[in-house]
């Protein structure tokens, strides 16, 4: 008892805190030294430092400047917004019938659609390659809109009728007993009750749309039509050996920011939309 | 109270007079799925079905339709030459299609082992109640909501072998005699990759694993420390053994996504044959080098194994819902 | 405005049979209670008149029409559940006008007028612009009637409404529903409750359900002085009836004889003797509980603030004329 009881109990405190610490220095560093590497500039950027050292808002201005990154933002926000509009209001009236109404071959039928979000995207890629081209929208976001609604749709129907399920079965059927047609329930008795799933959905998947990678490398080949992670992943200097980091950490903050910022806030609803989908699914 | 609303029978016994209600529900019900369904008929479904059928053609990409059909050639096919020697053509006799499968399984296991033993570590972290645990939350969040693309170029960045900050750091705590060369040496390259993949990721089991952590009730861990139970020996004994449905769906989910792996690779160490995956693999075929065949082969493949891993996921998923919830 | 009749009902969820074959008539204007245990299908007799589940076999008919394939709001019901399932996103005002808004052909005037009636008759007519969740649960039970009144339904329905309050709530709310049922005479009233205190109170005539069938219908009073079975004679009342078997019973000619405690009567020469075991004083009335070698204690109750103690010795003899008689099947000799 006595110093040594307490020396125990501190130790094992300091080395509880020294992991925290640990684990938030090795989670928000990477990010920390892309700040500090975009607004270093020229020679700066040659030289191994831990502490911000100057304050250039160079590669900012080039990024915005030159080639075609704004049109990239643009293109992005334009196609993740489309794609996750498209997929709840698909979502939002399929969930109801995999949620509430009992028929046969339900279970089937959202194992199936679970079944669909696992696909590896490569093994529809020669496909809708095909398809796309069909359609002639090759090289427009149309293309990537059509495409990623193989991986938004589930995910909204899946995390939608998991929350649809959990709504009190007996407003529903006060609803049926003041007359009220499925249609009716959807639209003015369960909407207004679930808008924040359709929130934390919509989230998910236009995070999803938004990082998605190999299908806007595949389906889209100019910079105009490019979206963000593709012209992230393509920027190149002049000559084969020149990259120029200075503009692709500028250009990886510009995106990172708005996306860190958006999860913070939506934290705690992110975390339970995740689990919903991931554990019980 | 079942959860489950609106019981009203459909199989089990023919009322003489069937419902309006159910029979308006069921109609309803059937208009509400169609849609979605043929979206996704249209976008995953045909896509691939003809994904599959070109790995039984030649076809490339400048002449889709005219495609022939050469049945399971692309796979393997054998010609017996004059002297004797059998000589095998065809995916499952590439040594770079075998190459790439090793990469795969090796990219998920050891992803998926570091990403679950450090992510149970996080999730035990963020189990405990101290203060600033809401930081940390926020903290881990982020590795998560940076697209994988920037990331695989803030590493790149950070591995540099002449400016990354990684080998300075390395050399200046002495754990390294030179710059190492992380995303181009060949073997280096997969472990450069694994690193950024474990940072990216494990934020996101950990998430998985406390969702699982928290659905224990915290009385049976004040038993037994009531009964002088060791923290360690809790752990093992109860922790575990409790979480274990949720950890091995969270498992088998991450699996399923290591073996798909596409962008980080593709980004990070581009053309390294030592972390060339089964989808880089079969990407390069498809558009860069138009073997458009031998990448539709390729990809079916890698669906096959997928697919095989998603049934074990389901089936999982199943028993555990019925077995393992109280 | 409505008769109900219930023809040979059925009613199976899958393999389990919960309604067994139910024959029973609702008067137009009644209020009419099913009671009984747990599990004896009076809330599922209750929803299958409602319409929200499907009749297995069986015939239901609203004023002499066949009403099996029909939706509830066709039958024209109204429900009042148990967990007031109001709208929560709705205004009080809202939640009473959705079922009219539905209906379609009614002006927004009609509407208006309509609610602000059966809010005057509840006194909610200060809530009509507050949330549910702005409300305490008796003013939230009044919104549920008050949204089934506005429907101007023949058939009212009541799935044991007052299980979520607490007592003085719930007596104040049964008052209400009395007055309710005075002054609405033409429309027919269906109430469950598992309280027998509150079908003693409310109802025309009661339902006793038991294991998914009828056991009597009849009025309060009739249930209580002339009850067919001993389940029935042992479930109405407060407390419940004494059972005497063997030779107490003999003595009447009778295998099981049944008088309750309020009709027993302590006589230094009553024909039976018991060893008080308990009392329960509560002030108006004392139960004293009797131990006489039969099944269970008998339970005698006395007026005022009597102080029996245990371990002493009671004489007590039934009032003969409200002796129940019942013979081996546990039928009343009558």
């Amino acid at each position: 008892m006595g110093t040594t009881f307490d020396l125990w109990k501190f130790t094992k405190s300091a080395a509880f805190y020294a992991l925290v610490l640990f684990i938030v220095v090795v989670s928000v560093f990477p990010f920390y030294y892309a700040i500090l590497t975009s607004l270093k500039s020229g020679t700066d950027l040659f030289r191994v430092t831990y502490w911000p050292t100057s304050l250039s808002f160079d590669n900012f201005r080039q990024v915005f400047t030159q080639g075609a990154f704004p049109r990239n933002l643009l293109n992005s926000v334009f196609v993740a917004t489309v794609t996750v509009i498209l997929a709840l209001f698909l979502a939002v009236t399929a969930s109801f019938a995999l949620s509430r109404v009992r028929f046969r071959g339900r279970g089937l039928l959202l194992m199936t659609i679970l079944a669909v979000s696992m696909f590896p995207q490569i093994a529809v890629l020669a496909g809708l390659f095909e398809v796309i081209r069909f359609l002639g929208i090759y090289n427009t976001p149309w293309a990537l809109i059509f495409a990623y609604t193989i991986f938004t749709l589930p995910f909204t129907v899946w995390v939608l009728t998991t929350f649809m399920r959990d709504l009190p079965v007996e407003i529903e059927e006060a609803a049926i007993v003041d007359g009220a047609t499925p249609w009716v329930i959807i639209t003015q008795v369960f909407m207004p009750l679930m808008w924040p799933a359709l929130v934390t959905t919509g989230l998910l998947a236009f995070i999803a749309a938004w990082n998605e990678f190999l299908f806007a490398l595949t389906f889209t080949v100019s910079n105009e039509t490019r979206t963000v992670p593709v012209a992230i992943a393509l920027l190149s200097g002049g000559s084969q050996y020149e990259i120029p980091w200075g503009i692709i950490m500028a250009a990886s903050v510009v995106v990172t920011v708005p996306l860190v910022a958006l999860v913070l806030v939506f934290q705690r609803k992110i975390v339970s939309g995740l689990t919903a989908g991931g554990v019980k699914g | 109270m079942a959860t489950d609303a609106m019981a009203p029978i459909t199989s089990a016994s023919t009322p003489k007079i069937k419902s309006e209600l159910l029979q308006q529900r069921v109609r309803a019900a059937r208009w509400f799925l169609v849609p979605m369904l043929i979206a996704l008929a249209i976008v995953a479904g045909w896509p691939l079905m003809r994904s599959i059928w070109f790995s039984f053609t030649d076809a490339t990409l400048n002449d889709l339709y005219g495609a022939e059909w050469v049945g399971f050639g692309n796979y393997l096919r054998w010609q017996v030459l004059e002297s004797g020697t059998v000589r095998y053509r065809g995916v499952l006799a590439d040594p770079d299609w075998w190459n790439a499968v090793w990469n795969t399984v090796r990219f998920a296991f050891w992803s998926v082992l570091w990403e679950t033993v450090l992510g149970m570590i996080v999730a035990l972290v963020l189990n405990a109640e101290f203060r600033g645990r809401g930081i940390v939350r926020a903290a881990i969040l982020i590795p998560w909501a940076i697209p994988t693309i920037v990331s695989a170029r803030m590493w790149g960045w950070m591995l540099n072998d002449q400016f990354g900050i990684i080998n300075d750091l390395g050399m200046k705590l002495g754990l390294l005699a030179a710059p190492v060369a992380w995303t181009a040496s060949a073997d280096t390259a997969m472990t450069a990759v694994l690193i950024v993949d474990i940072w990216k990721t494990t934020p996101f089991m950990a998430l998985l694993i406390l969702a699982g952590l928290q659905m224990i009730p915290k009385d049976i861990y004040e038993a037994a420390e009531i009964d002088g139970v060791h923290p360690v020996k809790q752990f093992f004994k109860i922790t575990l053994p409790l979480v274990r449905p949720a950890l091995m769906v969270a498992i088998i989910f991450r699996v399923l996504d290591a073996l798909r792996i596409f962008d980080l690779i593709y980004v990070l160490t581009p053309n390294s044959r030592s972390t060339k995956t089964m989808s880089v693999l079969a990407q390069e075929n498809l558009f860069q080098f138009n073997n458009f065949a031998e990448g539709s082969t390729q990809s079916t493949l890698l669906f096959l194994l997928i697919a095989i891993f998603t049934i074990l996921y389901i089936w999982l998923g199943k028993v555990n819902f019925e077995g393992g919830d109280r | 405005m409505a008769s109900i009749e219930l023809r040979n009902i059925r009613k199976s969820f899958g393999a389990v049979n919960v309604i067994k074959g139910v024959d029973l008539e609702v008067r137009k204007g009644e209020f009419m209670v099913f009671v009984g245990p747990s599990g004896c299908g009076k809330s599922t007799l209750l929803r299958l008149i409602s319409g929200l589940e499907d009749i297995t076999s069986g015939e239901m008919l609203f004023d002499g029409k066949v009403v099996n394939a029909l939706t509830p709001s066709k039958r024209g019901i109204a429900m009042v559940f148990q967990s007031y399932a109001l709208y929560p996103h709705m205004t009080v005002y809202e939640n009473m006008a959705f079922g009219l808004k539905l209906e379609k052909g009614h002006s927004k005037e009609a509407i208006r007028q309509r609610v602000e009636k059966a809010a005057d008759m509840l006194q909610i007519r200060q809530y009509l612009d507050r949330l549910p969740k702005q409300l305490s649960g008796g003013q939230r039970q009044r919104v549920a009637i008050g949204r089934a009144i506005t429907r101007d339904p023949k058939v009212f329905l009541f799935d044991e409404p007052l299980s979520n309050l607490d007592a003085a709530l719930r007596v104040a709310t049964r008052i209400e529903i009395a007055k309710l049922h005075e002054g609405m005479h033409d429309v027919t009233m269906i109430y469950v409750t598992h309280d027998q205190v509150e079908a003693m109170t409310l109802a025309d005539r009661i339902c006793v359900l038991r294991d998914g069938l009828v056991e009597q219908v009849g009025t309060p009073m009739e249930l209580y002085e002339k009850p067919d079975s001993i389940f029935v004679a042992g479930f109405i009342g407060s407390p419940k009836m004494n059972f005497l078997t063997g030779e107490k019973a003999a003595a009447f000619n009778c295998t099981t004889l049944g008088i309750r405690g309020e009709h027993m009567l302590v006589k230094p020469d009553g024909i039976w003797e018991g060893e008080v075991i308990h009392t329960e004083n509560l002030g108006a009335d004392t139960y004293v509980y009797l131990e006489m070698g039969q099944e269970e204690p008998i339970v005698v109750r006395l007026e005022g603030a009597m102080q029996h103690p245990s371990g002493s010795k009671l004489r007590v003899s039934p009032m003969e004329d409200r002796i129940h008689r019942f013979d081996e099947a546990g039928k009343p000799i009558r």
